[in-house]
């Protein structure tokens, strides 16, 4: 399925914002795109499995939390930083 | 613990020197040539990274570390087998266990300090973390794992307090001090905590803050609870440690087993409160702090906007104030606990890095000031080292 990478993240992906990941849960997807993309997972997500506090998921424009979250094939994963600070 | 309290003198250092420095937006090399008078910077490194060490492994003189995260990325070690020219990303950073199901977990915030292992343990390197963690590498900082001994140590949490028991950015674990003569004899300062001492290569640890104040809490000598701001044990002699702590400048004859204030021979209008304490490389007598204001409400500037270094040159019996060079007045700096150094030349040079983004060095021990780099970012560590041809 496509999944959108926001720009902090994409000197793991060779700079492309859209790429392609497997899995039947968020989780699993996101297992997908460390496989593909080592390293990018610990920067969202962190050792106790909940998404790090300015990573926000959306799937099919709506926020997803949980990575037992179920996907289907055509499912689009939006993956967005919030920014804040200075 | 070995007994021996001394080994040979090193020569002096004759080559170029490199400054390391890490900073709230990305990390900078300082190049100066041989005599020390004329430096280059390269950078930014990781460039919008928080990076709160670079480190280079004075084992082979090429390999770097440097702790890493962004303001809203998850934290990752980033390593360099060449001397900085390329990097890779550490396939699995220091991070804790995952909790059982239904049980609060702890979340690496940030790596805070990297050691690099005893001399006989090639490739290996220690990391210290917020919220306190100890983590080891064997592999050069590839992969991370806990050290559980410290981490699950039974008294854990009573050691380290909650998150309000820490610094305003988080509770570190820092400077990790590893016996020359023993790889598996390790100190560790906690901010909060204490300094603790395993002889065990980590497996147990025992807190040694006997003789240290905590006056910020309910019994100012207890056991455990302090707040050491930055420890240094001499390679040449490693049963002295010295301490800059939130309560003043300390020392310990490790056989004596507690520690000794040697700041209250400091000015009275200075104080003995900093954060950074640096080490003569070849006199473990000889040693230099950078004080702070810790008055009411802790402002961690220069005491009356006029910055300088303070030397002994007894072990603390007599300080003398170094400020030649730096500004007379109204200078506000503040010099975090990783931000000063030492070389190994001889006379030996001295920088430091403040949070305006200033670095300062003197290459005659403190005689003499200059500021060598201005305009950087916040300055959070500053290494001296020498690489490698």
């Amino acid at each position: 399925m496509n999944v959108l990478i926001p720009e902090p993240l994409r000197s793991y992906t060779e700079g492309q914002r859209q790429t392609e990941a497997d899995g039947v849960t968020l989780g699993e997807v996101l297992q997908d795109l460390d496989r593909r993309y080592p390293g990018i997972r610990f920067r969202m997500i962190d050792e106790q499995d909940a998404i790090r506090r300015h990573i926000r998921i959306f799937v099919n424009g709506a926020e997803v939390r949980a990575l037992d979250f179920a996907l289907g094939a055509s499912d689009e994963v939006f993956i967005i930083q919030a920014l804040s600070g200075g | 613990m070995k007994n021996s309290s001394s080994t040979s003198i090193p020569p002096a250092a004759t080559g170029a020197v490199a400054l390391l420095v890490a900073t709230r937006k990305g990390a900078f090399i300082l190049k100066g040539d041989k005599s020390r008078r004329t430096w280059n910077i390269a950078g930014p490194l990781f460039f919008g990274h928080t990076v709160h060490h670079l480190v280079l492994d004075p084992r082979d003189r090429r390999t770097l570390l440097a702790a890493a995260r962004t303001g809203h990325l998850g934290p990752t070690i980033f390593r360099s087998s060449d001397g900085g020219k390329n990097w890779q990303e550490a396939a699995t950073p220091p991070a804790f266990p995952k909790a059982p199901e239904g049980q609060k977990g702890r979340v690496v915030d940030h790596t805070f300090w990297l050691t690099p292992g005893h001399a006989s343990e090639a490739n290996v390197w220690y990391a210290g973390t917020s919220p306190q963690g100890l983590f080891r590498s064997e592999d050069g900082g590839a992969t991370w794992a806990p050290v559980s001994g410290f981490n699950d140590h039974a008294q854990y949490s009573q050691w380290t307090g909650g998150e309000q028991d820490g610094t305003p950015d988080g509770p570190k674990l820092h400077s990790v001090l590893i016996d020359p003569r023993d790889a598996r004899h390790l100190y560790i300062g906690m901010s909060s905590g204490g300094v603790f001492e395993s002889v065990d290569g980590g497996a147990d640890w025992k807190p040694l803050n006997a003789g240290c104040r905590a006056d910020f809490r309910p019994d100012p000598y207890p056991e455990y609870g302090h707040d050491p701001h930055c420890v240094r044990l001499h390679p040449l002699a490693p049963d002295i440690l010295y301490q800059q702590n939130h309560c003043g400048i300390y020392r310990m004859e490790r056989a004596a087993g507690s520690w000794v204030r040697i700041g209250e021979s400091m000015p009275k209008r200075i104080g003995d409160i900093g954060f950074p304490i640096v080490l003569h490389p070849r006199d473990p007598a000889v040693l230099w702090v950078f004080p702070m204001d810790g008055t009411s409400v802790w402002p961690r500037t220069s005491p009356g906007g006029k910055p300088a270094a303070y030397v002994t040159r007894n072990a603390g019996k007599t300080w003398q104030r170094q400020d030649a060079g730096m500004p007379p007045s109204q200078g506000w700096f503040t010099v975090k606990r990783q931000a000063m150094s030492a070389d190994a030349h001889e006379p030996v040079g001295l920088y430091f890095g403040t949070t305006g983004g200033e670095v300062w060095a003197s290459k005659n021990e403190g005689g003499k000031w200059v500021s060598i780099a201005r305009y950087l970012p916040e300055i959070y560590a500053v290494e001296a080292v020498e690489f490698g041809r």
